[in-house]
Order: C-alpha cells, then sequence, then structure tokens
C-alpha cells in the first residue's frame, strides 16, 4: 500500500507539470482526445493520489483499497498519466493511447487498464456506481472510501440527481464526488449550454456537504479532502473551480480544445510552456 | 396441476437464498411488492436498497455493487429496466459487473394496464449486449433452479418474469442446464419451441394436432442467450419444421435468435408467434393472450399451417 505522508506542495507542483506535458504528449500522439478537460483535474487527481487514497499499484485488486471513479471518461488522459506515474502499467503505454489493441482505451475500461475502477463514457452513470461503491464498503464494515469524479456538463444528466439523491437518503459519508467545474463542454459554455447555478445550493438541498476550493490549488484541496473525510452522516462534494486547458496558454478557458489534439508544432509550445512555467514557479 | 407466477417463485426463491449467501443484495424502484421483492426486503433490511423511481440511478449502482464484489439484484418491470439502456449497456454490460437484473411483468399477459406497462422488447434489447445471459422461466420449478445457477454464475444476466400464474410443466426433481434447450415432449414433424410463459399453451396445442396425425416436439428455450446452436440445429434437422412462441415482440427476441442461428447452420421454415410489429394494448389477460395469437388453439393453427406449407425447394 503507498503510504501518505504530509505532501510537499512544491514536488506536487512538480508532479503536476510532468503530468501535463504527459498529457499534451499523449494527445498528439493520440490525434485525437479531450485536453480541455483533462488538463483541468490535474491537481484533483494529484492531491487525491498523493494525498490520502490509500491503494497499492502493485495490487490493484486489493479489497480494502479506496476507489476513484472517473465519471468524466473523457478525462482519461490525466488519469492515465496519474496511474502511470505510480506504476500501474509501463509508462510507454501512455504514448499507444486509442491505438487499436492498445491497453489506454479513448475512454476509461476497466478490462483494459489496470486501476481504471469502472467503465465510463456515458456521462452521468459514475456516481451512481460509485455509491454503489460505497454502500459495498457500508456493508463490508470496511473503511475504504469512494471518490467519484464528475465533469460541470455532466451535470446536466438526470442520472447524477437521481443519484444525488439517493446518496443523500443513505447519508454515504463515505463517499466524496469531486466536480472538475470547468465551465465549459463540447457546444460551449457551461452557463450558455444549460445552466447549474446555483450548484452548491442544489447539491445542498439533496443532503450533502458542500465544499467550494480552488481546483488548482493543491493545499486547499488537501485540506478539502480531510474535511470530506471528517464529515459524518452525510456525503460530501467538492466543488472545485478550474480552468479547461489550464497550463497551456492558448488551451485555457477556450471551448475549441474541448475535444481537438494539439498539433506537433503545438504541442511542443504547450510542454515547453508548461515547463517553463513550472521552473519559473 | 400447481399454477404460479414466476415473480412469486422468485420472491421466495431469492429470500430463501439471502439467508446462505451474505453477498446477496436487492435493489428495487418502487415495485418491491409487484416485483416480490419484497419478501428479501422484509427478510435482510440491510441489504436491500429501496432506491425510489428513479431506474437508471439504480442500474448504475447495482453495478458499483458488483464491483466491489457483491451479488446485486435489481428488479423492476421489464420494461422500466430496458428504458435505461444507457446505464445497462455501459455501467453494467460493459463493466462485466455481476449484476442480476430482473424484468418482471413480461408480456401483453399482464392485462389491463396495457401497452406502457408491457416487457415487449427486453429480450431484444439485452441480446445485443455482449457477455449478457438471458433467462427466462417457464414455471416455478425451473425459477427456483435458475436462481440457484444464477448465484453461483459469474457475469451479467437478466432474468424475465411473469406477472401472471404459470402452470407447472416440470418435475420437481428437474434440472437447469444452462444454454441448453429442454425438450418438454418428443415429435418428429414439426417442433414448437417457447421461452417463458406459453410452454403449457405449446403442450396443449401438440395434444390438439394429435388429431392431425402430426407428431409435434415442444422444446422449451430457458436460455435465450447464450442460444444452444447445436441443440437448435439437431432439432431443425430432425423436424424439419419450427414455430416459435414468445410472448414479446417477434423481432430479436427467440424468434430472432432462432432465425438468425438456423440461417447460418441449417436452414428451415420457421414461423414466428409472439407480438408482431405492433403496441400492445388493455384488456383480459386471457383474452389479450388469444388476441396477440399466443393461446393453445392459435398456437395449434399457426402450427398446421405451417406443416401444410410446402417446403421450398
Amino acid at each position: 500500500m503507498t503510504t501518505n505522508t504530509t505532501p510537499d506542495v512544491n514536488a506536487l507542483r512538480a508532479i503536476c507539470v510532468e503530468l501535463r506535458a504527459d498529457i499534451i504528449e499523449m494527445l498528439c500522439l493520440a490525434g485525437s482526445g479531450h485536453p480541455g478537460g483533462s488538463l483541468s483535474a490535474v491537481e484533483i487527481l494529484v492531491a487525491l493520489f498523493w494525498g490520502p487514497l490509500r491503494h497499492d499499484p502493485k495490487n490493484p485488486g486489493w479489497p480494502d483499497r479506496d476507489r476513484v471513479v472517473l465519471s468524466k471518461g473523457h478525462g482519461c488522459p490525466a488519469l492515465y498519466a496519474v496511474l502511470a506515474r505510480h506504476g500501474y502499467f509501463p509508462r510507454e503505454e501512455l504514448w499507444r493511447l486509442r491505438k487499436t489493441g492498445a491497453m489506454l482505451q479513448g475512454h476509461p475500461v476497466r478490462s483494459f487498464t489496470p486501476g481504471i475502477e469502472a467503465n465510463t463514457g456515458a456521462l452521468g452513470q459514475g456516481l451512481s456506481v460509485a455509491q454503489g461503491m460505497a454502500l459495498a464498503a457500508r456493508l463490508d464494515g470496511s473503511a475504504r472510501r469512494t471518490h467519484c469524479i464528475c465533469g460541470d456538463g455532466e451535470l446536466q444528466e438526470g442520472s447524477v440527481w437521481e443519484a444525488a439523491m439517493s446518496a443523500g437518503k443513505y447519508r454515504l459519508d463515505n463517499l466524496t464526488a469531486i466536480i472538475d467545474f470547468n465551465k465549459g463542454q463540447i457546444d460551449g459554455h457551461v452557463a450558455e449550454v444549460m445552466p447549474l447555478d446555483p450548484l452548491d445550493k442544489k447539491f445542498a438541498a439533496f443532503g450533502w456537504h458542500v465544499i467550494t476550493v480552488d481546483g488548482h490549488d493543491l493545499a486547499a484541496l488537501a485540506t478539502a479532502y480531510a474535511e470530506a473525510a471528517a464529515t459524518k452522516g452525510k456525503p460530501t462534494v467538492i466543488i472545485a473551480d478550474t480552468v479547461k486547458g489550464k497550463g497551456v496558454s492558448f488551451m485555457e478557458g477556450l471551448i475549441k480544445w474541448h475535444g481537438v489534439t494539439p498539433t506537433r508544432e503545438e504541442a511542443d509550445r504547450a510542454i515547453a510552456e508548461i515547463r517553463a512555467a513550472g521552473a519559473a514557479a | 396441476m400447481s399454477a404460479t407466477a414466476t415473480r412469486d417463485a422468485f420472491g421466495k426463491a431469492l429470500a430463501a437464498l439471502g439467508e446462505k449467501h451474505p453477498e446477496i443484495v436487492v435493489l428495487d424502484a418502487d415495485l418491491a411488492k409487484s416485483t416480490k421483492s419484497e419478501l428479501f426486503a422484509k427478510a435482510f433490511p440491510s441489504r436491500f436498497f429501496e432506491m425510489g423511481i428513479a431506474e437508471a440511478n439504480m442500474v448504475a449502482t447495482a453495478a458499483g455493487l458488483a464491483l466491489s464484489g457483491k451479488i446485486p439484484f435489481a428488479c423492476s418491470f421489464a420494461c422500466f429496466l430496458t428504458g435505461q439502456f444507457a446505464e445497462i449497456r455501459i455501467a453494467l454490460a460493459y463493466s462485466e459487473a455481476n449484476v442480476r437484473l430482473v424484468g418482471t411483468h413480461a408480456g401483453v399477459a399482464i392485462g389491463e394496464d396495457g401497452h406502457s406497462q408491457m416487457g415487449l422488447e427486453d429480450v431484444a434489447l439485452m441480446r445485443t449486449l455482449p457477455g449478457m445471459t438471458v433467462l427466462q422461466p417457464c414455471d416455478d420449478i425451473e425459477t427456483a433452479r435458475m436462481m440457484e445457477f444464477l448465484v453461483a454464475h459469474r457475469g451479467p444476466a437478466y432474468l424475465r418474469l411473469t406477472r401472471q400464474k404459470l402452470e407447472r410443466v416440470h418435475a420437481e426433481n428437474h434440472r437447469f442446464m444452462w444454454g441448453k434447450l429442454d425438450t418438454l415432449r418428443p415429435g418428429r414433424d414439426v417442433a414448437i419451441l417457447t421461452s417463458g410463459s406459453p410452454a403449457k399453451a405449446a403442450l396443449d396445442a401438440a395434444e390438439m394436432l394429435r388429431d392431425d396425425g402430426l407428431s409435434v416436439c415442444v422444446v422449451n428455450a430457458p436460455t435465450v442467450k447464450p442460444m444452444d446452436a447445436e441443440g437448435l440445429e439437431a432439432i431443425a434437422r430432425q423436424c424439419g419444421r419450427i414455430v416459435t412462441v414468445e410472448d414479446h415482440t417477434v423481432m430479436g427476441g427467440l424468434g430472432g435468435a432462432v432465425c438468425e442461428t438456423l440461417a447460418e447452420r441449417f436452414p428451415v421454415p420457421v414461423k414466428r408467434l409472439g407480438v408482431q410489429d405492433i403496441f400492445g394494448q388493455s384488456g383480459d389477460p386471457d383474452e389479450l393472450t388469444a388476441l396477440y395469437g399466443l393461446d393453445a388453439r392459435s398456437i395449434a393453427d399457426a402450427t398446421r399451417a405451417l406443416c401444410q406449407e410446402k417446403t421450398p425447394v
């Protein structure tokens, strides 16, 4: 099992730089995929996987591991980069993303990839799956926690609110939902396509403990995860305010980069920029 | 003859199996009284999850429970489960989640509630999903045996059950064989192949056709997927003509599976009885069963007509 000590924020920032570079390289080589929502989720994943998550890359099936369900399946390049860095599979696999017969599918598939807990990609299903895992943990008397990372656009799916309702009913305090609130979706800005506001009040009304946090602030995310774990009697949602395409100046906030990958030239420019910003910090 | 609704046999078996198998959990969507999962709910309240009228969430939650080692039975009317095909397709089947979807109120024989409550496309939809086992018992004995199988089996499965009582056609010591056809009555001239509720009517039809000098084989298909291709080919070779009978649309269900299989292995003339390309409606269950051509007389008439057709050269 990975032991988790208090994370050194500077060290984690350096990891975020490397992961962002991996994501850009993967997507450039793949020639298709979703940079915007992968880059926005990096700190959410890093604060979890280099933070409170109890897991064992050498034994991905360990029954009492904490679960991570990436409900926004299209953000999987970020999760793949994290899993590779933890040794779930060889790093070379990253460069075969989306290729025929590859371990890393375009959206997460558990039978293909060690460390993937549930198949996602049809939006709106992950929170229900995570809830089932949390109910099982409770039945087993296990302290394992389940984390579900959702997109904001995904919350337009009605099934998410069915899950929000039942997790509230069952007072699933071993379940944490993290919303990657990056404010963009394929057809435009979430606020225009189908507004979610007031999102915090909606979750609170369904019986959830709500935490709002800067989704790129690693220390704040660590505090939020700790608060979620300490919250008893209700599930917690962490609304992580993020920037779509974070870390690449020509991608940040632009809807275009939801599902368009960089050319080789753009990728090189992006990676140089990511590394330069990391070195300057 | 004893007659039991397969949903009742299911509810009883589920509660009994719950005692021996602590990993069984049950979910329902505000229909526990109708699906008969309430027997389990009363016996094991901590392992029963009332999910309310929210079937999509129920299906995907069941998948999550299965991925953590539980054996979930997720119950509703067949038609309300198939309404959540998106969740069944990805969260459940694609994730290879060991969930048992239990769809009750199969077919036009639910009667007065009408089309919106009738499971008529469920077998067809479930059959399209890789790895999904599709089971349909024809009496209480077969239901009980299937339930024992479903606890031991690994992989997603769909169990289709009736609201109405079905007369028992199997002996107490009957053994259910997954993926195998089950011959109820031997015969040489034509085979009537049924799955689920029409078994007794098919046997009665075979009896009626004795007066026509026809030796009618009656075969039950408790497993619609995987279809017993070898068994089916043997029946086609032996009888040369097949009538399929199901309280379900004739497209993609038993009739569809039989035609797909035989077209590639050993084509013979087939008549598919069931709900043709039309909607159901309200009415008395027996009257509807006759109206949609699923009673013994209709089956006998269709079988006789098929036998009178010239076999194409």
